[in-house]
């Protein structure tokens, strides 16, 4: 009954864009308009429905299992949607394009790195991840450790990432916004923030599932139909569009080739790892494998979110590619009409250009909306999965050893809620004119390094203990952060420096074996009797991991 | 019967050995044949680039850099297809088994 009313609020939402859609194309004279009401009325109809879901989901939301994970009652194919809604961030969209549009064959060697990673969550993960946790990812790293340190040591990587890809985010919005809307970027940082805190404050992760959800399909609809508009132009051959993509570009036949991106193998090494093993630590992400009833649905959202996040790649590449000849030619889309000179709105703009090149302002429109959309979807779920590491982890466990009252949890759930989006707002407004996708390897060299070899070695090796996780991971987050601050891009770029401490900018290589080392030395050197009571814990552990048994069920309604 | 009296009673049936035996053995399978092409594609992508200039066709433009890291992709796809029908079906009623007869 609640689903088909979700469905029956996502139909007409989309019903209504498309309405939206049609209308103002009668109307002559929208280009000229400096602000672009179509594009704004579509993100209106998306922020009501939205709000409208958030409503219905509050009235839901009695309990810290509704708002931490939905009650548990979200099905496979949703949870595979809104993984993939999680996963496809604005980053995903107008970086990868860039990425394409700039250097070719490079952007879908990234691309390739960063969806590797899916595949191995679910062989080596899901079922794991589900029969172990109950809210967030703390509760398995520290399911037989010390639940103070190595809770409050999880949430804080937790926080970091979390932190980290707020800042992607919110640039990504105010990119955009200022692009579409002539708006100043801190505004829309500002909306955005505040959308957030209301999403995940009064819906929790109900909210944030159907806001995933809708934004999933919006995403996949609009880059599809924006992918068929555009192979129509290049009559439907990919030969034709690379053949002009090779004589618009400056590269060349160079496009067609791997560059310098990966130039440098252990450069390369390093940006995989932290792409393969860092998507596996991303908190937002862990998250979402609590929202199924059982391993079963666990190991089917990862199927579904794997094909949706395969295919909007292929999606992204050829999107990037196209624009090279479209955008990549058409003065309207330079800074002054220089061709080949400064694109408007910034790099991360040539998938938007393309928009407005195939569909004209209307779809520009719908994919600006969509975009928004994107970034808020995503936003909610980082929120939400950092305000869980505060009250679940820091309040609740830690602080209140377990005796706050679910009451008093969601108070904290709430404030923590707050305070994340006004931090996420400040910290937009300070990391204006950064390189979007940059900033997402950042937040995933972190994950990599801190967040993933606790919880791997939690689930798979018998001798961990509380005193090798604790240091390995305080290694890993030392090292990943420390090294990217001496990268190329922090140390020379951002800070001035004439030569780069550390050569590479994605530390994983280095900051990831450290963390493994550290915590394995630590862990087979610890002959305290908490390391022997740890290590026989495991027997049961393995027991639940791999049979579900006393696993946290769904949660009856 | 307590809670560990059940782990115990699972740990010791030969089924649950069997279950997790054939699903690691699966999983670890599965995950050497997505990230053994994907590092050496990285590899090769890094020290011998020019590999993947070669045209997929006489005459053609495109190197056949491309489909192979669309396969990559796809074939990565695939490969979760084939682990959760094995997983659900297979390795689940094994693990049903196994639980059913540890609350006997």
């Amino acid at each position: 009954m609640k689903r088909s009313i979700t469905a029956l609020i996502a139909g007409s939402l989309l019903a209504v864009s498309f309405t939206v859609l049609a209308a103002p194309g009668a109307i002559e004279g929208v280009q000229k308009q400096p602000i672009n009401f179509s594009a704004i009325a579509m993100f209106m109809v998306f922020v009501i429905a939205t709000l409208g879901i958030t409503k219905w989901a509050a009235g839901k939301t009695k309990s810290t299992a509704d708002f931490y994970t939905a009650g548990g009652g979200i099905t496979g194919f949703q949870n595979g949607l809104a993984i993939a809604g999680d996963y496809m961030s604005a980053a995903t969209l107008l970086g990868l394009t860039s990425m394409v549009y700039f250097k070719g064959y490079d952007g879908f060697i990234y691309a390739v790195c960063f969806f590797i990673g899916w595949p191995i969550i679910l062989f080596l993960m899901a079922e794991r991840l589900r029969n172990l946790g109950k809210f967030t990812f703390a509760d398995i790293a520290s399911y037989r450790l010390d639940q103070n340190r190595i809770r409050t040591f999880a949430a804080m990587g937790s926080l970091t990432v979390v932190c980290f890809y707020l800042i992607v985010q919110m640039v990504g919005a105010g990119q955009l916004i200022q692009l579409l809307f002539g708006l100043e970027y801190n505004y829309a940082v500002v909306v955005v923030g505040v959308l957030m805190m209301v999403y995940v404050t009064f819906g929790g992760m109900t909210a944030t599932t159907w806001v995933q959800i809708i934004k999933a399909c919006l995403l996949l609809g609009g880059g599809i139909t924006l992918m068929l508009l555009t192979m129509a132009q290049f009559g439907w051959s990919f030969e034709n569009l690379f053949t002009k993509a090779i004589e618009s570009h400056k590269m060349g036949e160079k496009l067609m080739v791997p560059g310098s991106l990966m130039a440098d193998p252990i450069s390369a090494l390093s940006l995989s790892l932290g792409l393969l093993f860092g998507t596996a630590g991303l908190p937002h992400i862990m998250m979402r494998f609590f929202t199924v009833p059982n391993a079963k649905e666990a190991r089917k959202s990862v199927f579904y979110a794997t094909g949706f996040i395969g295919l909007f790649f292929l999606v992204t590449m050829i999107l990037g590619a196209a624009a090279i000849t479209i955008v990549g030619t058409n003065p309207a889309f330079f800074e002054g009409g220089q061709v080949g000179g400064k694109l408007i709105g910034g790099g991360n703009m040539p998938v938007m250009h393309l928009a407005k090149a195939v569909g004209g302002d209307i779809f520009l429109g719908f994919l600006s909306a969509v975009a928004f959309a994107t970034i808020l979807a995503v936003v909610s779920g980082l929120a939400l999965a950092g305000a869980s590491a505060i009250s679940h982890d820091l309040y609740a466990r830690v602080i209140k050893k377990g005796t706050a009252t679910s009451a008093q949890e969601m108070k904290v759930t709430r404030f923590a809620s707050v305070g994340l989006g006004i931090t996420a707002i400040l910290l937009g407004i300070a990391f204006k004119d950064q390189n979007v996708l940059f900033l997402v390897a950042l937040a995933f060299g972190v994950a990599s390094s801190v967040n993933f070899p606790v919880l791997i070695l939690s689930m798979y090796w018998k001798g961990l203990t509380t005193r090798g996780a604790l240091w390995g991971g305080i290694a890993g987050l030392v090292s990943s952060v420390g090294l990217v601050v001496l990268s190329p891009t922090v140390w020379v770029k951002i800070l001035g420096n004439k030569a780069a401490i550390f050569p590479y900018d994605h530390p994983a290589i280095v900051s990831m074996s450290l963390a493994f080392f550290v915590t394995w030395l630590l862990s087979v050197t610890d002959k305290s009797a908490r390391a022997a009571k740890e290590a026989e814990a495991y027997d049961e552990q393995f027991v639940r991991a791999q049979t579900g048994l006393g696993a946290a069920g769904a949660h009856a309604h | 019967m307590s809670q560990s009296n059940i782990y115990a009673k699972i740990r010791s049936n030969p089924k649950f050995a069997e279950m997790v035996g054939k699903r690691t053995r699966f999983a670890i399978l599965l995950s050497l044949i997505v990230l053994v092409p994907y590092y050496t594609y990285m590899l090769l992508v890094s020290l011998q680039p020019q590999l993947f200039a070669a045209k997929i066709s006489e005459g053609s433009v495109i190197t056949i850099g491309w489909p192979i890291a669309a396969l990559i992709v796809f074939g990565g796809w695939l490969l979760t297809g084939v682990y959760v029908s094995r997983a659900n079906g297979e390795f689940d009623s094994l693990n049903e088994e196994v639980l059913k007869e540890a609350r006997k």
